[in-house]
């Protein structure tokens, strides 16, 4: 069981540069970040507050936006890809 | 500022407040908050920078001092100074005293987004940019790839693959490389976004955005020195990312700042389609964010599902007294009749969107007899022509006087 996780580079300081990342273990997109917060010092203040996602943090689970899911509950499965990105592009 | 020109200070974060320098940057690594450029208007001197802009070219560069630019950038094909119609037939049809048209179809490719992209091409090569790019529902793909054509710089422009042939066809001719994607506006978005991590390019949407939103402020301050330095009480303008919207009022607000203009910002009233108005929807539920959407209509020009300046957009027309309506797909077709048969304007779909809702607006009341209302239409009719297909009758006659008559002049239309 592997997510694999792609980093933008906003959150590659925090990461020590890396893009892309796995993590084991994690049945929902929720225990994916949990996941990225345990390894990650400083990760989970850039991108969560209030238990949720910050206002302007996407999601998308295989190219999905959570939104159109389960949010945070969306269940990601062996293989899937989760990307991270800013939502302020566009328009 | 000694030299009487204000200052160009830094990027800020709109969220958290924290600054960077003025590079190709977009997103606040703090807190993923969107940056915005900032000044220092102290240096200014109301008279002499009304003098200053009088005296300027006839474009958006007459605006150079509140650009995100120490000089005016030399520019290729520039931008603005379109035509504001004063729109007595129009009025008289709503039954409303005095409304004005901006017609921003009047610009180089024949949209408001030739005032983006002259700033984002501007900036790209003061950064040194050899490549610029952007994510488009279609007037952005145009404006992009002739500019690039302009200043000869080369060009990736990505659209949805189901965009209407006109906006298509005027993008390719300009010689770009043009990406249709099989999927929504909000796909191309989020894989525009995806590259500009990996390319080494100006994406004018996404890693240049803070600068490229500020050419939408050159809307606000072409309609105040139109109407002789004077605001008006309310402008309808439609939103798509929302940025067009709040950055008018942010022109506005600046010159009162400096002291331009006198008054206070005009009620802001949006308008959207209603198979897209995610940013109309959480205006109507009292919502502070917009919940995203799939879009289905045929405004494809406002086809944003996920609205990066939703947020942003309810605050300003909950804090002017505006409103944000959104308006059927029949209602957009009757709203470029409106507008065409009363001002001969002729719009594409977004300019119906936004006819359509000052129709709404007049209808249910929210004009006050005295108010002076400016309805920004913000592209060109022969851009959408499928809208209006349909719409009339053509008489088929044959070379012949008597054929005319009959036909023609015997019909029950005439008559």
């Amino acid at each position: 069981m592997s997510i694999t996780v792609k980093i933008p580079t906003q959150l590659r300081a925090v990461t020590s540069g890396e893009a892309e990342t796995d993590v084991e273990q994690a049945s929902t997109v929720g225990e994916v970040l949990d996941g990225l917060y345990d390894r990650y010092d400083g990760l989970r203040e850039r991108i969560a507050e209030d238990g949720g996602l910050r206002r302007f943090v996407n999601v998308y689970v295989q190219g999905e936006d959570i939104r159109f899911l389960d949010g945070l509950d969306t269940t990601v499965e062996d293989g899937d890809e989760v990307t991270i990105l800013p939502a302020v592009a566009g328009g | 500022m000694e030299d009487g020109r204000c200052r160009v200070e830094a990027l800020e974060c709109k969220e958290c407040r924290a600054r960077y320098a003025l590079e190709a940057r977009f997103v606040c690594d703090n807190c993923f908050g969107p940056l915005e450029v900032v000044y220092d208007f102290s240096g200014l001197d109301a008279a002499e920078t009304r003098r200053k802009i009088q005296a300027g070219p006839q474009s958006i560069w007459r605006y150079v001092d509140f650009l995100p630019f120490e000089r005016q950038p030399q520019t290729a094909l520039a931008a603005g100074m379109t035509p504001l119609i004063r729109a007595d037939r129009l009025a008289e049809r709503l039954g409303i005293g005095e409304v004005w048209i901006k017609n921003d179809a009047a610009n180089p490719t024949h949209s408001f987004k030739d005032r983006v992209v002259t700033v984002a091409m501007a900036k790209a090569r003061e950064l040194g940019y050899e490549v610029v790019a952007c994510a488009s529902t279609g007037n952005l793909a145009n404006s992009v790839a002739a500019h690039a054509a302009a200043a000869g710089l080369e060009s990736y422009v990505f659209i949805p693959a189901d965009l209407e042939e006109q906006k298509v066809l005027a993008t390719g001719v300009y010689g770009t490389h043009l990406v249709a994607v099989n999927g929504s506006y909000d796909d191309v978005n989020r894989l525009c976004t995806e590259l500009s991590f990996e390319r080494d390019w100006a994406f004018v949407n996404v890693n240049v955005r803070p600068y490229y939103s500020e050419g939408s402020k050159t809307l606000g301050y072409e309609i105040a020195e139109q109407l002789g330095w004077e605001l008006p009480d309310r402008v309808v303008v439609p939103i798509a990312s929302g940025s067009l919207f709040t950055k008018i009022a942010r022109g506005f607000e600046e010159w009162l700042e400096v002291g331009l203009i006198e008054g206070e910002v005009p009620v802001m009233n949006g308008a959207q389609a209603d198979g897209c108005s995610p940013v109309a929807r959480a205006f109507a539920d009292d919502k502070p964010v917009c919940k995203p959407v799939r879009p289905d209509t045929i405004a494809k020009s406002l086809a944003i599902g996920d609205p990066a300046d939703g947020p942003y957009a309810l605050e300003l027309a909950r804090r002017t007294g505006g409103t944000i309506d959104a308006v059927s797909d029949e209602e957009i077709r009757q709203g470029i009749k409106l507008l065409a048969e009363t001002t001969g304007v002729f719009t594409e779909t977004a300019g119906g969107v936004t006819t359509a809702v000052l129709k709404r607006l007049a209808e249910r009341g929210d004009i006050g007899p005295e108010e002076r209302v400016v309805a920004v239409i913000t592209g060109e009719g022969l851009k959408t022509l499928d809208a209006v297909r349909g719409s009339f009758e053509t008489y088929e006659i044959e070379p012949r006087v008597s054929s005319f008559t009959e036909t023609v002049e015997g019909s029950p239309v005439a008559a």
